[in-house]
């Protein structure tokens, strides 16, 4: 139960974030997930983002940091196997599922909605 | 939400954007905040909830059972988006839809739903990535450099 206590407020800090630099830094939801994703990659490097992710559960792995985090990841485990090439190749391994759902699902909601508004 | 170069601003025009400023609804920064905290807390909680799902009752451990986690978030996020309710959450939430991975399926999806008009290939299949991609393009360069960093760290020391 304290597992989702956690996850709800690391990933609404998180989301706070990103409000604060779209209030205040005026930035565009665009720049403003943008520049979450490359925190969650530099995160990744430096090695901080794994224990958040044993510490708060989804609170970590939803938001759009995880992202970065999982690219890193998927080139990381690559580049033990295979060497300096596997950085270029494992690059999607582990984010395949998000970018894969979304285009294909996206697609096929084209095909059955229409705008709205 | 596309950022063009802009040309030097004119005198008349600097003191056109004070003038204008003084009369700018002011945004309340602090109830933004907690909507965004509350609604991308919301989301995240659901996640875990969705997460435990597939530990219980397939075969995943914590740590696989995020990739399915994020499908399974995009599908409802998508749905939404169809069925105009997401962008309803999203006025009320702003950050707090945007962060979470939904939101990125919602620029994908409502990018997609809105060029359906002008056709599959020209309208969906070119603008799909149009509000979702710089996420892609950054995410894979930083992560990139990142590793590419971190392997020849492993390699040459450290």
């Amino acid at each position: 139960m304290m597992m989702y206590l956690w996850a709800f407020i690391v990933g609404g800090i998180i989301c706070v974030a990103g409000q604060l630099l779209m209030d205040k830094a005026k930035l565009t939801p665009g720049h403003t997930t943008t520049i979450l994703v490359i925190t969650g990659a530099v995160l990744d490097g430096l090695g901080w983002y794994e224990p958040l992710i044993d510490f708060a559960g989804a609170g970590a792995t939803v938001p759009i940091t995880s992202f970065g985090n999982s690219l890193v990841h998927g080139a990381m485990a690559e580049a033990e196997q295979h060497g300096i090439i596997g950085v270029v190749t494992g690059i999607f391994e582990v984010t395949s599922a998000g970018i894969s759902a979304a285009i294909i699902f996206s697609f096929f909601a084209a095909l059955c909605f229409r705008p709205k508004g | 939400m596309k950022m063009k170069q802009k040309p030097p601003l004119t005198d008349a025009q600097r003191t056109y954007q004070k003038f204008a400023a003084k009369d700018e609804p002011q945004s309340p920064v602090l109830l933004n905040c907690l909507k965004a905290f509350l609604i991308g807390g919301s989301i995240c909680a659901f996640g875990q909830l969705v997460q435990d799902f597939f530990v219980y009752n397939f075969d995943f451990n914590e740590q696989t059972a995020s990739n399915p986690t994020i499908a399974v978030l995009i599908f409802i996020a998508v749905l939404l988006t169809g069925f105009g309710v997401y962008d309803k959450i999203a006025q009320f939430a702003g950050a707090g839809t945007a962060v979470p991975v939904t939101g990125f399926a919602n620029a994908m999806s409502s990018s997609a739903i809105e060029h359906r008009t002008e056709g599959l290939v020209q309208g969906v299949g070119t603008n799909m990535f149009k509000l979702a991609g710089p996420v892609i393009v950054f995410g894979t360069t930083a992560a990139f450099v990142v590793a590419l960093i971190k392997t020849l760290w492993g390699y040459w020391g450290g």
